[in-house]
């Protein structure tokens, strides 16, 4: 009889993806394994798989369901569920009534303010002394700033809401302090939206209320935007930046071609895929996938960080390539739940990219890259601290 | 022979990919996000090309070229 072996979602290197991981994609693409906690759950490491479940929808987000991979013992039958946990036709309406805020051409239109923000912070960071800390200088004020504004958080709360917000993501923040953070934001998102009733602004909290959205449901929306935007946006800036200052010949590519931005952006989100777990769902009936029969009740997980690197998919899949322009990663995942901010942090990223290299050309890291904290024992890869000097 | 792209509104998830593929193809709706066919038949082989990305990259698998028999 053979046993089920259990496998660690935990990256050691900071260019590969968690190394049990690659040893499933090239020995047991999908494979019956068990979490750290010893649940059983099926893991996708191929691309094509990862895909072809994600888009569907026989895979439940629910996570009310007690079988879901991702439920907790306090989502019982009159759990509200966000976005994230449940499935269509209700995911479906919820979406399309929040997306027409993220389109391309919408966002488009922040491109001047988000380029205000970067260069305040920037500014900040050159007026001070060196080293600092580009995590707390840069890749957390940026994406809090953005979506505070885009929900519609006024300028006198602001230290507030980025305080709880950096407590919430911050890597040494105890447990207590977190839900503190997580209370704390919550009873201000409940607050502000009844603000918003009561003096509507031009914001997407606003937007919603005048189009029928209760303020009841309105709060788990508020903060899913809040804390989906944040933290991971921050670590992408903070990888993306580490990588270019450890691996100088990519940042001269980039300083050669500043038209290469919107490349790097792509390759950087499809090289750190910083997902660890993967997309989580349950099998709501028999499904046959890559040949493999799931059946109904049993968890998987489709890894995007290594289907990522799937060679078959992408040529020198370890090879960091901002030529490469290959738009079908999963760093955003996929299917009817594929991110919903995700041209959102491709905006910041750019922006922030393409700023710092023009305005900090002598930046470099204050500490061995060997050093550098990174995140290894939460659910998205990151850096801690960054410190940088120029 | 000319190539048609055809786009199904209700598996369409509004995310984009199409538009960053193709601007001059794609848009979206102000007011559910989603894709709006601003160049169906698209001409010369960068532009077919660029419709086949727009297909292969679509996280709603909404996307479809035909080509008339």
């Amino acid at each position: 009889m053979t046993t089920t072996p259990t496998i660690s979602f935990t990256r050691t290197e900071p260019y590969r993806p968690p190394a049990d991981h690659v040893r499933l994609q090239a020995e047991a693409p999908i494979a019956q394994v068990r979490r750290p906690d010893g649940r059983k759950v099926w893991v996708l490491t191929r691309h094509e798989d990862v895909r072809a479940m994600l888009m569907d929808t026989r895979f439940s987000s629910d996570r009310r369901d007690p079988r879901h991979p991702s439920h907790q013992p306090y989502m019982g039958p009159d759990y509200k569920p966000g976005l994230i946990e449940m499935d269509p036709p209700e995911h479906t309406a919820l979406r399309r009534s929040l997306i027409g805020e993220f389109t391309v051409s919408r966002l488009a239109r922040w491109r001047p303010r988000i380029q205000e923000m970067v260069d305040d912070s920037i500014d900040a960071m050159l007026a001070g002394p060196a080293p600092v800390d580009l995590v707390e200088a840069l890749s957390l004020p940026i994406p809090s700033l953005v979506i505070s504004e885009l929900l519609g958080v006024p300028y006198a709360d602001h230290d507030f809401f980025q305080r709880n917000s950096a407590t919430f993501s911050r890597f040494d923040a105890t447990p207590d302090e977190r839900v503190v953070a997580v209370t704390n934001l919550k009873a201000y998102i409940a607050d502000l939206v009844q603000q918003k009733v009561k003096e509507p602004g031009n914001d997407l909290l606003s937007r919603q209320l005048a189009a029928g959205v209760t303020p009841e449901d309105l709060g788990p929306i508020g903060f899913l935007l809040l804390i989906a935007g944040h933290e991971t946006t921050a670590n992408m800036i903070s990888l993306a930046i580490a990588t270019l200052l450890d691996r100088r010949e990519k940042l001269q590519v980039l300083r050669d071609d500043p038209n290469l931005t919107i490349g790097a952006v792509e390759e950087l989100l499809r090289y750190f895929t910083i997902a660890e777990v993967g997309h989580q769902r349950l099998a709501l009936t028999d499904v046959e996938i890559g040949g493999v029969l799931i059946r109904e009740g049993e968890a998987v997980f489709g890894l995007a960080n290594i289907a990522n690197r799937d060679a078959t998919v992408f040529a020198d899949p370890d090879e960091l390539d901002f030529t490469r322009l290959a738009r079908n990663h999963l760093a955003f995942g996929f299917g009817p739940h594929q991110c919903l901010g995700q041209n959102l942090a491709r905006l910041e990223l750019e922006i922030v990219l393409a700023t710092v290299l023009r305005r900090m050309p002598t930046l470099r890291l204050a500490v061995p890259f060997e050093e550098i904290p990174f995140k290894e024992n939460g659910p998205n890869y990151g850096i801690n601290e960054l410190k940088v000097a120029w | 022979m000319s190539v048609r792209i055809v786009a199904d509104r209700d598996r369409c998830v509004g995310a984009g990919q199409c538009v960053l593929v193709d601007p001059d193809a794609f848009d979206q709706s102000d007011e559910d996000g989603l894709v709006i066919l601003t160049r169906p038949t698209p001409g010369a082989g960068d532009e077919i090309a660029r419709a086949r990305e727009a297909v292969t990259v679509c996280p709603g698998r909404a996307l479809s070229l035909t080509s008339p028999e």
